[in-house]
């Protein structure tokens, strides 16, 4: 027997409290795992300083004219420029099968995205050379059960295939992409833009948005400047950023969930101080008979002081540790079971901001009953009320 | 024979609202080494307090307490703390275990104090537990065990650091008559075989019998020939 047995014994002295306090803890801490996570995802995507978009000023889902691309890429300035369109694509069915697919012109967006494509020579040919070639981020090949070298019909909930009639294009799948931690290509599906516009009822020779890179991250705004002010008063203005700019706006447009979600986490937390709170004074209060016996034994005020606390602590850990564990579960479950969207995986950075603030709502629910305790005198511990 | 306690001049008091209510008021006594002494007396007498002071729980606000030749009262609140632990055992009415441990646990409590090894604990654990005859029921949680065997185990949490004094308030006032006598008699054992010097509150007259002598504290103030005798 030591201190820490005598600690985990009065903090299970009521199982049927402890069990509903840690659940509670527990569920703060799933929360907080959820929302710390998803922002880690939104936030940590590789950037370069010198890649930049050049988008419709509008708002990103507006498409330009083919035309702005050529003219981009001439800029003075702009090192070599690509261009993206959203296809709208899912797998299957919606929104289990949801996926990025992107119709992208192969060589120059392997120019723009070089270091987040590093795949072998072979595949990458075999994108390049043909025209219903399709890669996939590895994650999302593994989710679908995909082969190099299969066939794989996706399907657009915006578009409608000119040769079929149908929403439903046949793509070969000709390699995978290897997307480590803040990956630009998590998640994605690239297709060709060429096979794609070709094929396309409405919307041909337009693109979504023109990813560049410039020649060095000095020039951005002067390429900025330049390219929106060619755009300036025609019937397709443009915005351009550079991408950690374009990726904190985006973001932002999710910012409002994010106020949400942290009001909420918030919420959870001053709900769970306050019940854990009260309980351990209360819990405390209960024992204050005992506390004075424990005086009397010998044990210093200091030591009475460290147990009340440590068993205060020992709860919120006891908490963060489940909840932390179950959002990570959660978060691998959801991964391996589809769903669409960028991926969100359990940032590991998460376990220190959880520890971090078990250590905080274990100081300030035990610190109270805890100084009670110090300072409990034994004639009063014993006094007859 | 030599003193191990030695009360001079002891005064103390405490107030309730603006009001003080002197309860001792230069106490002098002295308590020899080896004796088991019974101190009865009215409710609100002082016989709490007077343990209290004896055994450094509180403190007196004039005087001087010696416990073996050195004065106690002026120790730090830590020393004294220390002092407690290694010197002075304490048994209560109401038994007062930790109901979350068995009843080894209870009595290895003290020995958390030490630095005795797990190994020397669990032996010493042991043995007080076979003292007070309770060795089959180590494993026990204070509510699996009878009024008097809780007592018991309380006993062997007073004497397994193996101090020179016991202080016991009321040990029996909740326990029939023959569970009394047993655990009096335990008290008589400790006292006699052991050599621990005993001073045991009760306001029970067979009970005090067991005892080498009787004290009879009223509003603060001892019988006078009793102290002398
Ligand atoms: N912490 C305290 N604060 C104020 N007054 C106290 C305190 N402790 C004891 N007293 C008072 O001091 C007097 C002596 O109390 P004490 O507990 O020593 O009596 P006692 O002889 O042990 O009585 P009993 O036989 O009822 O246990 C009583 O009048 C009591 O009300
Ligand atoms: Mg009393």
């Amino acid at each position: 027997m030591n201190d820490l047995t005598l600690m985990s014994k009065n903090l299970w002295r009521k199982p049927v409290r402890t069990i509903l306090l840690i659940v509670s803890i527990t569920i703060a801490f799933l929360i907080l795992t959820l929302m710390l996570s998803f922002n880690h995802a939104l936030n940590n995507v590789n950037t370069l300083p010198t890649r930049m978009v050049t988008l419709s000023k509008i708002n990103f889902t507006e498409s330009l004219p083919i035309a702005h691309y050529d003219r981009i890429a001439r800029t003075e300035g702009v090192a070599v420029a690509t261009h993206m369109n959203w296809f709208g694509g899912y797998y299957q069915e919606m929104p289990r099968g949801f996926l990025p697919v992107f119709a992208i012109d192969p060589e120059t967006y392997f120019q723009v995205y070089a270091e987040d494509l590093q795949i072998p020579a072979a595949q990458r040919d075999a994108f390049f050379n043909e025209r219903t070639a399709m890669l996939a981020a590895a994650p999302v090949a593994e989710r679908f059960g995909w082969r190099v070298g299969q066939r794989v019909p996706l399907r657009s909930n915006i578009f409608t295939n000119a040769t079929t009639g149908a929403d439903t294009w046949e793509f070969t799948l000709v390699g995978t992409i290897p997307t480590p931690a803040g990956s630009s290509q998590t998640g994605s599906v690239l297709i060709h833009y060429d096979y794609y516009n070709e094929t396309v009822t409405f919307g041909r020779d337009r693109i979504g948005w023109v990813p560049f890179l410039t020649t060095s991250a000095q020039v951005n705004d002067r390429v900025a400047n330049a390219i929106d002010q060619r755009f300036a008063n025609s019937q397709d203005e443009t915005s351009t950023q550079d991408e950690a700019t374009f990726n904190k706006s985006f973001a932002a447009q999710l910012g409002n969930i994010g106020l949400v979600i942290t009001l909420v986490v918030g919420a959870a937390f001053v709900a769970i101080l306050l019940i854990v709170g009260t309980t351990m004074a209360l819990a405390v209060r209960e024992r204050t008979k005992e506390v004075g016996v424990m005086k009397t034994l010998g044990f210093s005020s200091d030591r009475v002081l460290r147990m009340v606390l440590g068993e205060s602590l020992l709860l919120s850990f006891l908490g963060a540790a489940f909840g932390v564990a179950a959002g990570a579960g959660l978060l691998s479950v959801l991964a391996a079971g589809g769903g669409g969207g960028p991926q969100i995986s359990f940032a590991p950075i998460v376990t220190l901001w959880a520890a971090l603030i078990a250590m905080a709502l274990g100081l300030v629910t035990g610190l109270p009953p805890a100084l009670q305790a110090y300072r409990m005198r034994i004639v009063d511990a014993f006094a007859r009320r | 024979m030599t003193d191990l306690i030695r009360l001079t001049d002891v005064e103390k008091s405490y107030t309730r609202g603006k009001e003080k209510i002197a309860i001792f008021d230069k106490l002098t006594m002295r308590i020899e080494q080896g004796d088991f002494v019974a101190i009865m007396g009215p409710s609100g007498s002082g016989k709490t307090t007077l343990l209290n002071l004896l055994g450094g729980t509180d403190r007196p606000d004039k005087g001087s307490i010696e416990f073996d030749g050195k004065n106690i009262e002026k120790l730090s609140e830590g020393k004294l703390t220390a002092w407690r632990s290694a010197n002075v055992g304490f048994i209560f009415q109401f038994y007062n275990l930790m109901p979350i441990l068995t009843a080894a646990q209870n009595v290895e409590l003290p020995l958390l104090l030490t630095r005795l090894s797990p190994k020397q604990r669990r032996e010493n654990v042991a043995t007080a537990l076979k003292i007070v005859g309770l060795e089959d029921r180590a494993k026990h949680r204070p509510r699996e065990l009878s009024g008097g065997q809780q007592q018991r185990v309380a006993i062997a949490r007073a004497i397994v650091s193996d101090p020179k004094l016991l202080l016991a308030d009321e040990p029996t006032g909740d326990l029939d008559r023959t569970t009394a006598d047993e655990i009096l008699s335990t008290l008589q054992t400790l006292n006699r075989e052991l050599g621990k010097t005993i001073i045991m509150v009760t306001h029970d007259a067979e009970a005090a019998k067991f005892a080498k002598r009787t004290l009879h504290l009223d509003k603060g103030r001892f019988d006078e020939r009793e102290l002398a005798a």
